[in-house]
């Protein structure tokens, strides 16, 4: 036992080390892959700047633009589904079950009915306050076991799913612009400035990083983490606001995604160990390679346009949630 | 008076409670009283006289209330019937008030059913009908295979369900993107569950598959409410247990995928009706009648707050139904979080 965990620690750098040079190549594939296929060589001539026409504005205008809001993205939502489970040891949280980035994609279509979602900063602002309350709501009424989070989650975001459509249908101009938004997709934002999401997200993972020790004291339980030293209201109303701005501002930039905030820790899961620092890198590294590898999928998945890459996420996490679900002891009932 | 009623035709006799009788009076009426309601409302106010008038044949507005009201109106008082019952039985089954079609995802099968129908095959509506009982069996069928390890009642299968409802919402959403323009467009209202432009020739065999089923589940039934009381005791009492659970999840599933390939996956009727019908009846088990009923009424009810709230936005009655079934089912969790408590 001693020697595997021995090994395990010497194979972790290892492994994120490989991890990281296959972001690197899902990222280099998603720049290469789309509507127009275009060789690697051009890719790179059109990065070094020496292309010109529209091999340029493809890769430059579209595709790399997409492919760091990818990035971006994915490593929110997969940190913020880290920091869930972790906090309320439940294998099942996961932001989007839980209904929390289904609470900011209303807020951000309420403000849209009131005329307030029209900068990034708004629209950032609303993502981050609609998480927040659904968060508190839904860990209100459901905390009593994992299984009912994840049923109030979901009931909860039926009846905001709902109330959306139903705005929508009813104003229709003022939704237009939501069209490809409202159903989670990382296409048709590439104009948009990316500085404010990219920025919010980053400071929020550097907090993740460091909030990562006092976390790892806490999961020996509140009265040992106190011995420690640790703050333990601090941390926890810490990792709750981090979880929040990472949810909202995902949302806020790229619609609601479900599913990769469970996939992405039970993935980190298996090559981490129980290390939550360890457990964070990884999360940092995998969730944008599966995010941006499921946008690459949403890409070629039809002959004709493309799918929203919340469509590839759920059928690719739904089976995770179902393998948890059964796992002996895993959850009490 | 035992509150009991015995009725006697023959060698055969139906023993009913009273308060089941008279509950199910009144919400055949609340049925009925929605029913013109439904009649005189559309693209302008009818009075019930003419409404009445116009049935029998006579006046301005016979094409109007006839044609295109009354189908709608029918439609959704069979509908909800089938819900209503279709909730029951699998209530019944998983013995769990959340273990209804809709929310462990038979709906969503049948509708992966429907849309591959109408996509690949050609859609004939005995296509229709035969693939989305299929896809609605093969949803059944692997809700129950993964839950099988961890037993069938309890959230454990609720929670597999939503896991299976979330994959097929995905798959269905890429069929739909997949198809044709029009088959896309014609898809997308559907895919919310609507009733919007139902009209007499596709409703005719839809009705005459829920009645058959209706029939047949009426006379399981008693198997039904025995298997309830525990497996050990339905089979002391002569209950061939495996053979009226295949026969129960068929005619369920039927239910639900003759209405899904209709109107498309309408949630929450197979959640609530059963749950109502019981405290209104107040009765211990989840009996059909009152299930049916409070299903046709609660479908029809939806379906005019559908048609009003946003008039002259036709709403799809599957946004109705989601937002009130959501609300319900939040409701449901909270009251048992304080019975735990």
């Amino acid at each position: 036992m001693k020697t595997d965990r021995s090994g395990a620690r010497t194979y972790r750098p290892v492994l994120l080390a490989a991890s990281v040079v296959l972001l690197l190549a899902v990222a280099g594939a998603s720049v290469c892959v789309g509507a127009q296929a275009l060789p690697p060589a051009e890719v790179w001539r059109a990065l070094a700047g020496s292309a010109s026409g529209d091999e340029y504005l493809i890769v430059r205008e579209v595709r790399v633009p997409r492919t760091i809001l990818g990035v971006c993205v994915g490593a929110a939502l997969g940190v913020a589904g880290t920091l869930v489970q972790t906090l309320t040891r439940n294998p099942l949280a996961e932001p989007g079950i839980l209904g929390v980035t289904a609470g900011a994609g209303f807020a951000i279509n309420v403000g849209g009915v009131l005329g307030l979602a029209g900068g990034q900063v708004a629209q950032l602002a609303l993502a981050s306050l609609g998480a927040a309350l659904a968060a508190v709501l839904v860990y209100a009424l459901g905390s009593a076991s994992p299984l009912r989070l994840v049923l109030t989650g979901v009931a909860f975001s039926a009846v905001l799913s709902g109330i959306s459509l139903g705005l929508r249908l009813m104003l229709p101009d003022v939704f237009d612009r939501f069209r490809f938004w409202s159903v989670g997709s990382l296409a048709g934002h590439e104009q948009a400035p990316l500085a404010l999401p990219a920025g919010t997200i980053a400071v929020a993972l550097l907090c993740a990083a460091l909030v990562t020790r006092p976390l790892n004291a806490l999961m020996l339980g509140d009265e040992v983490a106190q011995a420690l030293g640790g703050h333990v209201l601090r941390t926890r109303v810490s990792v709750l606001v981090l979880v929040t701005l990472l949810a909202g501002a995902a949302t806020a930039a790229a619609g609601p995604i479900a599913f990769l905030g469970l996939m992405v820790p039970h993935l980190a899961r298996r090559v981490a160990g129980g290390s939550i620092p360890w457990l964070m890198a990884y999360t940092m590294v995998l969730g944008p390679v599966l995010l941006v590898a499921s946008d690459i999928a949403a890409r070629v998945l039809l002959p004709t346009g493309e799918v929203p890459v919340a469509v590839v996420t759920a059928f690719l996490g739904a089976p995770v949630l179902i393998w948890a679900v059964r796992r002996r002891g895993a959850v009490p009932a | 008076m035992n509150g009991f009623l015995t009725l006697r035709a023959g060698a055969y006799s139906v023993r009913a409670a009273r308060r089941t009788l008279a509950v199910s009076l009144a919400l055949l009426l609340a049925a009925l009283g929605l029913a013109v309601l439904g009649l005189c409302v559309g693209g302008s106010w009818t009075p019930p006289q003419e409404v009445l008038a116009a049935l029998a044949g006579h006046g301005d507005e016979v094409v109007a209330v006839r044609e295109w009201r009354l189908p709608r109106v029918a439609a959704a008082l069979v509908f909800g019937t089938a819900l209503g019952l279709a909730g029951a039985v699998f209530q019944n089954l998983t013995r769990n008030a959340l273990g209804s079609p809709d929310i462990v995802g038979l709906d969503a099968g049948s509708y992966t059913g429907a849309l591959f129908a109408i996509t690949v095959l050609g859609g004939t509506s005995a296509q229709l009908a035969a693939s989305s009982v299929a896809g609605g069996l093969v949803a059944a069928g692997a809700v129950y295979v993964l839950s099988l390890r961890s037993g069938l009642s309890g959230l454990r299968l609720v929670v597999i369900g939503i896991a299976v409802n979330a994959m097929l919402t995905a798959l269905n959403s890429w069929i739909v993107l997949r198809a044709e323009l029009e088959v896309g467009m014609a898809a997308t209202g559907w895919s919310a569950g609507s009733l919007n432009g139902v009209d007499w020739g596709e409703l005719v065999l839809p009705f005459a598959v829920i009645a058959a089923l209706a029939v047949a589940l009426a006379v399981l039934a008693p198997g039904m409410h025995q298997a309830a009381l525990g497996d050990e005791l339905a089979v002391a009492s002569g209950v061939r247990l495996n053979r009226l659970r295949l026969l129960l999840v068929l005619a369920g599933v039927g239910c639900t995928a003759t209405v899904t390939a209709v109107a498309g996956p309408i949630v929450f009727i197979a959640l609530a009706a059963p749950q109502i019908g019981r405290l209104l009846t107040g009765a211990a088990g989840l009996a059909l009648a009152p299930a049916a009923l409070s299903g046709a009424v609660l479908l029809l009810a939806a379906d005019l707050v559908a048609q009003l709230l946003l008039a002259p936005v036709a709403l799809p009655v599957g946004v109705v139904t989601t937002v009130i079934g959501g609300c319900y089912l939040i409701g449901l969790l909270v009251r048992r979080t304080r019975r735990n408590a």
